[in-house]
């Protein structure tokens, strides 16, 4: 792919920064607006917009597309997983005031693990939709 | 922990998709689908047996009391369905190995099984839940892992036609939603307990009526209702044959689920019979018999022809549903069990002689009838099982949905039906007689019967139609129940 170097100096400048706000948006969801599918969707287009200027090749070195199969499943298994500890626990299922000390606690650390699990997997997604459609025809 | 049985029998299989796709090529991803599937049969019969002995079980998601939480809410109709569910998907798993071997290109084998266990726990979560919302969510969980499972059939069709029900069920699903959401905005709750003791409040309001349409619409498109039905004949034609098998048999029993549940749980008796809504199901149950079963004998590709006889079959319960008396609506649950037990044998046939010679077009399968007689026995035994000859389980359907018919004097019904039945001899005696009567093409190979793991399913399901024809007490028995606990009376 043909250096760009506009591009390039920005896309680095901007592509730290877009990360920064997904974690934001993803941790101070349950404080703000915000929340793991946003999350999952802004962290995902620091990533697409990397490849975009990079060049897929770059960004697959980055994140190998088999790990992101992997990152798909283990984000639906964060989600189901908690459920299945408030289970043990000898509650309902995803009856997060188990988790904590206190019922509020509970209640933040269960939501916030749920939406982590939801990050993840919105974000694994979004890549690997957004590598099947780049990579058409490149094998 | 007896409540939890309802609860895992959606986690499980949900837990285990995730895990199955990222396991290694291979055998393994068929194995867990296996044990998960056999656990979540196991599990449903538990339930079912925990609903006929202590009651309703009511399981609070997190912890959140209805009607504010989510609430699981199982009687003798859910379980019932859902016990046809996972048992069906239990019997289809070790067909699926060879099957899915040949099928399927390798590398995409975990994810197959891993959007059929998707598949199964959408199926499961329409079943197990008491949520109207609940039940869109499980709907699109389950729609959307069929598309993409049809969409891996062998043929180029096979994309087209999942895109073509992609389109058609993503419409039913949003006429759902938005009847849902008018019905919301009245009642302001979506517990279905807690809606049913508020509609006859607001019945009367024009908003209710127009909910109450969007959503029968909605759901007669994913039941493919005639006239609704042209996606399903693709989809069935072209996706793989498991896929087939596993659709046909459990997908529109959850959608006549569905719609059973809300005409006669969630709103109030008086308020289906103020609609046209039973003389429409009536009407489409008729329309769909003659239409589909004349479509079914001129079809050339087998599981085409089986496919329409499905629409057929639809409407068969959609006349019980539409006599709307305790007699017909148990005739449409037992068919719906029965109708299960009897596509699901003959889409495995058919799947076997896919495995042996790649192809099931009428001028393409002549006289392998002798080449593989047992699986020739399953499509004959199968076929008299769709005829409704005695000592088949689809003699039990016809002879109850026949009875609920007579009841209500509806003479031109009980000729539609017996009409049906005719038609019924028509397409699978075409069958018949191409894989038996007609002599064999000039195969440069020689056929061989199907392996034992594609046969031994398929006989379980055979001996079922037979056993469930003679031994009528265990499915007339729970589907009367089930009538009884809907809360429908004969008038």
């Amino acid at each position: 792919m043909k250096p760009n170097l506009i591009l390039h100096v920005v896309a680095k400048f901007l592509i730290p920064l877009i990360i920064l706000f997904a974690l934001y948006v993803q941790f101070h969801g349950d404080f703000g607006p915000g929340g793991g599918f946003q999350a999952g969707v802004i962290f995902s287009a620091a990533l697409i917009l990397y490849s975009l200027v990079f060049g897929l090749d770059a960004a697959e070195q980055i994140i190998p597309p088999q790990w992101l199969r992997i990152l798909a499943a283990l984000g639906v298994v964060i989600y189901a997983g908690v459920g299945v500890i408030t289970l043990l626990l000898g509650g309902n299922y995803l009856d997060y005031s188990l988790l904590g000390s206190s019922q509020i606690a509970g209640q933040h650390l269960g939501i916030l693990l749920v939406e982590l699990g939801v990050g993840i997997t919105v974000a694994a997604v979004m890549l690997i939709i957004f590598f099947a459609f780049a990579g058409r025809g490149r094998t | 922990m007896g409540n939890n049985i309802s609860l895992l029998l959606v986690v499980i299989p949900l837990i285990a998709a995730p895990v199955v796709a990222v396991l290694p090529r291979g055998r393994l991803p068929w194995a867990v689908a296996l044990l998960v599937t056999s656990l979540c049969a196991v599990l449903a019969g538990m339930q079912l047996w925990a609903v006929l002995y202590d009651g309703v079980i009511s399981y609070e998601l997190g912890g959140w009391a209805p009607p504010w939480g989510i609430e699981y809410r199982i009687d003798a109709v859910n379980a019932f369905v859902a016990l046809i569910v996972a048992a069906i998907a239990a019997i289809t798993l070790p067909y699926a190995l060879l099957s899915v071997e040949q099928e399927i290109p390798e590398e995409k084998i975990p994810l197959f099984y891993s959007a059929l266990l998707l598949c199964l726990t959408g199926l499961l979560g329409i079943t197990q839940t008491g949520d109207i919302f609940n039940v869109f969510v499980f709907l699109e969980i389950s729609a959307l892992s069929s598309y993409a499972l049809i969409s891996l059939g062998r043929e180029r069709q096979a994309l087209t036609s999942a895109y073509q029900y992609l389109i058609m069920g993503t419409i039913g699903a949003t006429f759902f939603l938005i009847g849902v959401g008018l019905i919301y905005s009245q009642t302001g709750t979506l517990n279905m307990q807690d809606m049913a003791t508020i509609l006859p409040g607001v019945a009367h309001l024009k908003t209710v009526d127009t909910g109450f349409a969007f959503i029968m619409i909605g759901i007669a498109l994913k039941l493919a209702l005639f006239p609704l039905h042209l996606w399903l004949p693709n989809a069935y034609t072209y996706a793989p044959s498991v896929v087939t098998v596993f659709l046909a048999a459990t997908a529109t029993k959850v959608a006549v689920y569905v719609m059973l549940r809300i005409l006669f749980t969630v709103f109030p008796h008086s308020f289906a019979l103020a609609t046209p809504a039973e003389e429409l199901f009536i009407m489409a149950g008729i329309a769909s018999i003659i239409v589909a079963s004349t479509y079914a004998i001129y079809q050339v590709d087998v599981k085409k022809l089986l496919a329409y006889s499905s629409v057929a079959q639809i409407g068969y319960m959609a006349l019980g549903i539409g006599f709307a008396s305790a007699t017909g609506v148990t005739a449409a649950l037992i068919h719906l069990f029965n109708h299960a037990l009897m596509k699901g044998a003959l889409f495995m046939a058919v799947g076997a002689i896919i495995y042996r010679i790649g192809a099931c077009r009428m001028d393409q399968i002549h006289g392998l009838g002798r080449a593989m007689p047992w699986t020739f026995g399953a499509i004959v035994i199968g076929g008299l099982s769709l005829i409704g000859v005695p000592g088949t389980a689809g003699f039990i359907s016809k002879w109850y949905l026949v009875s609920a018919a007579l009841e209500q004097e509806a003479w031109i019904s009980v000729a539609v039906i017996l009409f049906g039945s005719l038609l019924a001899v028509v397409y699978m005696g075409k069958l018949i007689e191409a894989l038996y009567f007609k002599p064999a093409t000039d195969s440069e190979k020689e056929v061989t019967e199907a392996p034992l793991l594609l046969l031994a399913p398929t006989w379980v399901l055979v001996f079922a139609n037979i056993y469930f024809g003679l031994d009528t007490n265990l499915t007339v028995g729970l589907a009367e129940t089930a009538a009884a606990t809907l809360g429908v009376v004969n008038p």
